[in-house]
């Protein structure tokens, strides 16, 4: 009998991790949901090295792409020993979702429950580290995951033209991570409506995960106390940025994205 | 493939009507982003279109998920102030059960719909499922308080006998149920206009499957620009089953021409009004959505 080769060979896969602060998982179960895509992603592109939930690897390793959930409890030295040293290990670190980008939900804590009533500051990783990729959302959609991770390997391992495609793709989400720790309804007031940019496309609403936008004569009319600060209308929103060097080449980077999952 | 800085991405651009004698009847133009929808739901390309329907005030529209062919055609016509279409575009894939959602739009809704396709940002499962897209060319767009004083105040029409708006040979026309045309000059809009429409840099919808609208083609064709693979294939597909009279954009008077100036127009003042945002304040800047 002859023994079966892998057929093609794998090399230079990066190393991912997923890292897990004050979050509820619902970051990692958007990975999981990249469905068949996330086995082509670990048979092909990526080592799955780190994630409590998946693997049993205790400590923080070294990683090329971290994929962080949850805000930082300040109050638990654990947590934030956690932070510094993801960073330090890693050399993209990828804030997942609205809790580890914008706070979310944490930002309403303030301590007082039991067993650690103390607890009651929690940050944004961002607020703690340098952050150097946003993936806002709540949940954050597994499509967005996916190009991210694949973006991220071909940047760091694909030729140059890739290199500069991945670079290009990925820049608006960097400046989302320069731009601030907060999410709210209100960045769409401060810095959409209130800058002249608004166009009453609708988007934000579509966006938003507990219908806290409705329109009102066309324009975004926000229940701030349904408002989770998850900070996802802005992000979605055609206005806050539109990069004209990759949004026009849809068609193409699509097929590309399907291309390297197929 | 043509590739133009003010008209975007083509491989055809034609002009065109329906030779569905229901749709035209009701037609802004020609029919075709109508004709194109009920198509494209009867060949099962979508299973259901947000398209701009009747509102809660006349004239005023309102975005609604359409699954038949009777729904479409409640969409036609132009209703020059916003509809906030894509507000319907996650939940057409979530309790309206759509597997290939199609949209219609303007320019800027195109806009987002593909800003959603590539950073879906809390928009899960909308990138797979965008099956089809017509644009609508759009020089800007009012509010609607904005179209009360047009219509009331500057043609003296009360908007609820209005039958027909359009913008053309720089007026801004309305035709009334019992006959009447009234007009204003499109001067006197603009201030009316909308001011986030001021910074836009796309007229024909540059990012739609197919993009379509009145300038460049007689009364009652339309100008259509057939863009992408999904485009050709459903364009293509619906002229070969007798759905659309073309005529080669080369033959038809005012033709690309015109359309090539108004989109230099459009896009040239609003570049220009972007600029002018860079130093809009004393060593402040107003932001920009494209930097």
């Amino acid at each position: 009998m002859e023994a079966t080769k892998e057929a093609k060979p794998v090399a230079n896969k990066i190393k991912l991790g997923h890292v897990h602060f004050s979050g509820c998982t619902g970051c990692l179960v958007s990975v999981a949901d990249i469905y068949q895509g996330l086995l082509k992603i670990l048979d092909d592109y990526a080592d799955l090295v780190y994630a409590l939930t998946l693997v049993d690897v205790r400590h923080i390793p070294e990683m090329d792409v971290a994929l962080v959930e949850g805000s930082v409890c300040i109050q638990d030295r654990e947590s934030v020993e956690d932070i510094k040293e993801t960073r330090k290990k890693s050399r993209i670190v990828v804030a997942l979702g609205s809790c580890a980008t914008y706070g979310n939900i944490t930002r309403f804590c303030r301590g007082g429950q039991h067993n650690q009533p103390q607890h009651e500051s929690f940050l944004p990783i961002g607020d703690l580290i340098d952050v150097d990729v946003y993936i806002p959302g709540c949940p954050p959609s597994p499509e967005l995951i996916r190009n991210v991770t694949v973006m991220a390997y071909l940047f760091l391992e694909g030729n140059e033209e890739q290199k500069a495609l991945a670079g290009r793709y990925l820049k608006p989400l960097m400046a989302l991570a320069k731009r601030g720790t907060t999410g709210c309804f209100c960045d769409l007031m401060n810095d959409v409506i209130n800058q002249g940019l608004c166009i009453g496309c609708g988007t934000c609403a579509a966006s938003c995960p507990v219908r806290a936008i409705t329109h009102e004569f066309g324009k975004p009319q926000g229940d701030l106390n349904l408002c989770v600060k998850c900070g996802s209308c802005y992000g979605a929103c055609p206005r806050s940025f539109f990069n004209f060097d990759v949004i026009p080449e849809f068609e193409s980077i699509s097929e590309l994205i399907a291309d390297a999952l197929r | 493939m043509v590739s133009d800085p003010y008209l975007g991405k083509y491989t055809t651009c034609i002009s065109a009507r329906s030779t569905d004698r229901e749709i035209l009847k009701k037609a802004q133009d020609g029919g075709i982003a109508t004709t194109l929808m009920v198509y494209a739901l009867e060949e099962g390309i979508i299973d259901g279109v947000i398209v701009a329907g009747e509102g809660d005030l006349p004239w005023k529209p309102r975005p609604f998920v359409a699954m038949s062919r009777k729904d479409i055609l409640k969409a036609q016509k132009a209703k020059y102030n916003i509809s906030p279409q894509i507000s319907w575009i996650k939940e057409a894939t979530r309790s309206f059960g759509l597997d290939k959602v199609g949209v219609t739009g303007v320019c800027c809704q195109i806009q987002a719909v593909r800003k959603a396709q590539l950073y879906p940002i809390n928009m899960r499962d909308v990138p797979g499922k965008i099956a089809f897209v017509v644009g609508l060319f759009c020089m800007e767009n009012f509010l609607y308080d904005s179209i009360q004083a047009i219509v009331e105040d500057h043609t003296n029409q009360s908007l609820s006998s209005v039958k027909k708006m359009r913008i053309g040979k720089g007026k801004f026309q309305v035709y009334t149920e019992r006959g009447n045309v009234a007009t204003a000059p499109l001067q006197a809009t603009h201030k009316y206009g909308q001011p986030g429409c001021y910074v836009c840099l796309d007229y024909v919808s540059n990012l739609g499957d197919i993009s379509t609208g009145s300038v460049g083609s007689p009364d009652g064709w339309s100008t259509v620009f057939v863009r992408t693979r999904v485009g050709n294939d459903i364009w293509s597909k619906a002229v070969d089953a007798g759905l659309f009279e073309t005529k080669p954009i080369e033959e038809v008077k005012p033709g690309l021409e015109l359309v090539m100036k108004l989109a230099k127009i459009k896009l040239d003042g609003n570049r220009k009004t972007l600029e002018e945002r860079r130093n809009f304040g004393v060593n402040k800047a107003l932001r920009d959505p494209y930097a």
